[in-house]
């Protein structure tokens, strides 16, 4: 262990043979490379950690490129601190690549999820909606009871209700590498990821492997 | 960010897959796991269906085996386990899939040979 993790852009879903000769759904992530930009130490910030930076884009303000100057390392446009382990050496303008992951390495993807917008109760909190018969009218999809009478005589804090979903920061935990392009610096994870195609996401190794 | 996805998976296709099509009377060699052993198990029979869908595809072998009994067995084209695919005869059909054979059993279920 390095780096924990890198920036990346989902490509879109696909199948692909694992390491094992099966057909599995899988879903294609471009990872870095990304550029080391900044260090973060014990002496000057109480920790250690890699900056990195991701794909170029054509402007800057001043003050960002005068962030990426030390690292020589042109326009950047993403930008994101990764933790690393206290023996590995990075040093400003280094290029990690995604032959970081091993194929068969478990790895959690964190995105922000497609957008949904305002959705009723069914379809964000999986209600069950009203019964479809027996002289049922507008009901098909109502939440039901939302709480007591008069004690409390209010509705609690948190209660599921209809409203705003998706464009939310979603971490899928444990996905398998089930193989590895490295001409194109792609990795193919097993399952879905959030997002939509073309979407940035944080790919680092799982925190929390099942056994 | 137009990535060609099918390009980025065409190092898992294979290159050393015989040409064949519906009716031909096809041996695949299929490498089978068992436990931590692996053997070749040899399947034979007639293609009966073959899907052509970049890496994904796949082909369908139908055999009748003893007792009049049908066996068909889906592969995926481009597995790694396959060991190796022999064409044994060809097969001169009017359509791509022959559904129609399922229905049929002994000398109805011949098909003729397409001579080069």
């Amino acid at each position: 262990m390095s780096i924990e993790g890198l920036l990346g852009r989902k490509l879109g879903t696909l199948q692909v043979f694992d390491d094992r000769g099966r057909l599995r759904g899988a879903t294609a992530v471009l990872v870095g490379p990304c550029v080391v930009t900044q260090l973060r130490t014990p002496e000057k910030d109480g920790y250690t950690a890699v900056q990195v930076g991701f794909q170029e884009t054509r402007k800057l303000n001043k003050p960002e490129a005068g962030h990426l100057r030390a690292s020589g390392a042109g326009n950047l446009r993403h930008l994101a601190e990764f933790r690393v382990s206290s023996d590995a050496a990075y040093s400003l303008g280094d290029t990690i690549k995604a032959d970081l992951f091993e194929t068969g390495e478990k790895v959690d993807v964190t995105a922000t999820s497609k957008g949904r917008g305002f959705q009723g109760g069914v379809r964000r909190h999986n209600f069950k909606g009203g019964p479809r018969t027996h002289g049922q009218s507008d009901r098909h999809r109502a939440p039901g009871s939302i709480g007591s009478g008069t004690t409390p005589g209010r509705v609690y804090k948190g209660t599921r209700m209809a409203g705003h979903m998706g464009a939310a920061q979603t971490t899928v935990r444990n996905l398998e590498v089930l193989a590895r392009n490295d001409d194109e610096g792609v990795i193919f994870v097993a399952g879905s990821v959030p997002g939509p195609r073309g979407g940035l996401v944080r790919v680092r190794s799982a925190r929390k492997v099942s056994k | 960010m137009a990535y060609e996805l099918d390009a980025l998976t065409a190092t898992q296709a294979r290159t050393d897959i015989p040409e064949f099509g519906s009716g031909d009377t096809v041996k695949v060699h299929a490498k089978v796991i068992e436990g931590d052993k692996e053997r070749i198990q040899v399947f034979e029979g007639v293609v009966i269906r073959k899907r052509m869908k970049g890496l994904v595809s796949n082909f369908t072998v139908r055999k009748n085996a003893a007792g009049g009994i049908g066996v068909e067995r889906t592969f995926p084209l481009n597995s790694p386990r396959i060991d190796k695919i022999e064409v044994v005869r060809r097969g001169k059909v009017r359509r791509k899939n022959l559904y129609y054979l399922r229905g049929l059993t002994g000398k109805a279920a011949r098909i003729k040979e397409k001579r080069v």
